[in-house]
């Protein structure tokens, strides 16, 4: 890891890092801004997650497209979904990104190629297989970059998707956020095959095991899985192991794990743990850090002062998008 | 007389039919080790064991899919799908397996199988997680489809799903899971302990299925609706000063048309309300039916108050919810009309 670190050099390392860091202070904004009810509804945060959005993201091209899960703020905000208009959001207002019509589990970007946060588990996989078989029916090059947590892979659709896309060999980059807890209930609770991987394996998918809390090893990873894709190789999956180190939502006790658990996993988190590798491979320093996470202050600071100054849409809204309007691609 | 929620009435229910009845078995996504996300199968698992309350993984399909062959095999289940909103993956096996069961066996096989599932909206959950979709399951024949709107009812509905023979779909509306809710979202939330449902009885008692109740009376319209919206057309009809009944339908499948006409053929006029959307929603039933039933008594057409024709807006919560100032403005038409 170390010696990864080191490979990386001062740029790179610093680059990684306040993305992971602007992720990290949304996150708990976000948190804050609940408690003062400003923003309301159900919010799964990411904290602990950051590396797998911000390494993946890393290997991506403007003209792949991103399917996500309702714990997505991390994979809009790594994708390049303006902060602001994400944060206004969150706030239900017309600048968000989906004019406040969807709120925090529903982000979508054109611009960006998102697809969607989706709060139904396992509801994103085929709309990833869709993409992925279109893209490639078009003779284009893209890929779509589906993430999901352990939990979807109990659902339907995690199989079903799986094989379309490895019977078509599709360009579906599925990247599997295995925290070990699907709400209240730990993965060897529910399900009676604990790797993900092996599930990958066992749909014929180069399937692989990774460090969800190494920003580097998701980054390595995950180029080395979209090279095979672009090359025709077809679909890959990746196991990211890491953890969540919030509640589930806003509403929940966490009372199926212990504090002890959550501190250790503390420890490893994907900010602690390049920030002290990068220290001791004397790449950057405490100022750094200190410089940027002012930085990722400043820009959540201003988001949330864009949302909060923008306009709610008209409620003779309400009843746009349903159908398709006169003039409208 | 107890004093409970309606949480803690729907736990009362599973809680003396599992000690009933030794074949009742409890399955869901979080209903065991976790007691439900809303609590409502709290402390069921430690009561009863991992082998009557089971923890399953996230696989609605799978649950439903499971509870009917545990049902038609001699078990009595009661399946909890999270949220009405993640009811879709299950509505295959419902529709095409568990309705059809008894009929395409010719009465040979049946699966008692009770599916509660959260819903309504009012809690801003979004699109995902304020939906009222028991209009497409009442279209289903062969199920029974329910929905309480306070405590008494909800455990005696619940009692009496759970050992009926047919197939129920249970519907109960969060946003009154704690307290009833007139509508107003700016108003401090009242507890049940203020209403009189929310006295309820320890032991075992049924709220027969297919039953409507008068939960207020008057003469001047009928107000048939159901779930949360019986309190928000209570407090519409006192803010307009209206001798209005309202009735709570309870059941939409096997519905008690008697209690409605009655109550119609006596005011001559009507408002149908729910929560779901408006067009080919359940409300289209109830006003067709009433219609054909009271037609030479009516003084007014019928009007529906219902949710706006959209998937349920984040933003807009408060403009969606039909509140008291859409029921007063339909009560007020239908009064004026003549
Ligand atoms: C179809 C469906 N069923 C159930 C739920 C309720 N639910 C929301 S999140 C969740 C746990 C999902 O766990 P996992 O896939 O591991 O993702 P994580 O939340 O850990 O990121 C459940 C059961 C849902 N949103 N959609």
């Amino acid at each position: 890891m170390s010696v990864r670190t080191a490979r990386a050099g001062r740029e790179r390392v610093l680059g990684l890092l306040a993305a992971m860091l602007r992720i990290r202070q949304f996150e708990e904004t976000c948190a804050r801004l609940y408690g003062e009810g400003k923003i309301r509804g159900f919010v799964h945060l990411c904290n602990g997650e950051e590396a797998v959005a911000v390494g993946v993201m890393a290997t991506l091209g403007p003209g792949d497209a991103i399917v996500s899960t309702y714990r997505e703020h991390g994979h809009a905000l790594a994708r390049g979904i303006p902060m602001d208009a994400v944060m206004a959001e969150m706030y239900g207002k017309a600048t968000g990104c989906s004019r406040g019509r969807g709120g925090s589990m529903h982000l979508f970007d054109a611009a960006t190629r998102f697809y969607g946060g989706n709060a139904i588990v396992g509801g994103g996989l085929p709309l990833a297989v869709g993409l992925a078989l279109a893209e490639k029916m078009q003779g284009r090059k893209g890929l779509a970059a589906c993430f999901f947590g352990e939990g979807a892979a109990a659902e339907g659709e995690f199989h079903e998707s799986l094989n379309l896309a490895a019977l078509w060999r599709l360009p579906v980059l599925f990247i599997c956020e295995n925290n070990l807890y699907a709400m209240g209930t730990a993965l060897e609770r529910s399900q009676s095959q604990t790797s993900i991987a092996a599930r990958g394996a066992a749909y014929g998918l180069p399937s692989e095991a990774v460090s969800g809390m190494d920003v580097f090893a998701v980054a390595e990873a995950a180029g080395r899985a979209v090279a095979s894709i672009r090359n025709g190789g077809g679909p890959v999956l990746l196991e990211m192991c890491t953890y969540r180190l919030r509640a589930h939502s806003m509403f929940d006790a966490q009372l199926y794990r212990d504090k002890a658990e959550v501190e250790a996993w503390q420890k490893r988190g994907p900010i602690v743990s390049l920030t002290t590798r990068a220290k001791a491979a004397a790449l950057m320093t405490e100022e750094d850090y200190q410089r940027l996470l002012a930085a990722a202050d400043a820009e959540v600071d201003e988001a949330v002062r864009f949302a909060e100054d923008s306009p709610w849409e008209p409620a003779a809204d309400l009843g746009r998008f349903v159908y398709a309007e006169a003039g409208s691609p | 007389m107890a004093q409970m929620n309606m949480i803690q009435a729907l736990n009362s229910a599973m809680d003396i039919m599992l000690g009933r009845d030794p074949n009742v078995v409890i399955l869901g996504e979080d209903v065991g080790y976790f007691g439900g996300v809303f609590r409502v199968t709290d402390g069921l698992q430690r009561k009863y064991g991992e082998h009557r309350v089971l923890d399953t993984p996230i696989a609605e399909g799978g649950i439903v899919a499971a509870a009917i062959g545990m049902g038609v095999n001699g078990l009595r289940p009661v399946a909890e799908v999270q949220f009405a909103d993640y009811i879709y993956p299950a509505y295959d096996q419902i529709v095409s397996e568990l309705a059809r069961l008894r009929y395409r066996s010719a009465g040979d096989f049946f699966a008692p199988v009770t599916i509660r599932t959260p819903c309504g909206g009012g809690i801003r959950g979004g699109q995902t997680h304020s939906q009222s979709p028991e209009g497409i399951f009442a279209h289903v024949s062969g199920l029974k489809v329910v929905m309480p709107s306070n405590p008494y009812d909800a455990k005696g509905l619940l009692i009496a799903a759970i050992e009926d023979d047919d197939p129920v779909v249970f519907f109960e509306p969060k946003r009154i899971y704690n307290g009833p809710f007139d509508g107003d979202p700016n108003k401090p939330a009242v507890p049940w302990s203020t209403h009189p449902k929310g006295e309820v009885p320890e032991g075992h008692y049924t709220v027969p299925i297919g039953k409507a109740e008068v939960v207020r009376e008057g003469g001047d319209v009928s107000i048939v609706t159901y779930g949360t919206m019986v309190h928000v057309c209570e407090a519409a009809a006192r803010s307009l000063g209206l001798d209005a009944e309202v009735i709570d339908v309870r059941s939409m499948v096997p519905l008690d048309v008697e209690t409605l006409v009655n109550s119609v053929k006596k005011t001559g006029r009507c408002v149908v309300v729910h929560e779901a959307t408006r067009f080919g929603g359940f409300g289209g039933e109830l006003s067709a039916t009433l219609q054909e039933e009271c037609f030479w008594h009516l003084e007014a057409p019928i009007l529906r108050v219902a949710g706006w024709d959209t998937p349920y807006p984040h933003a807009f919560e408060w403009e969606y919810f039909p509140g008291q100032k859409r029921v007063a403005r339909a009560l007020t038409a239908v009064m004026e009309a003549r």
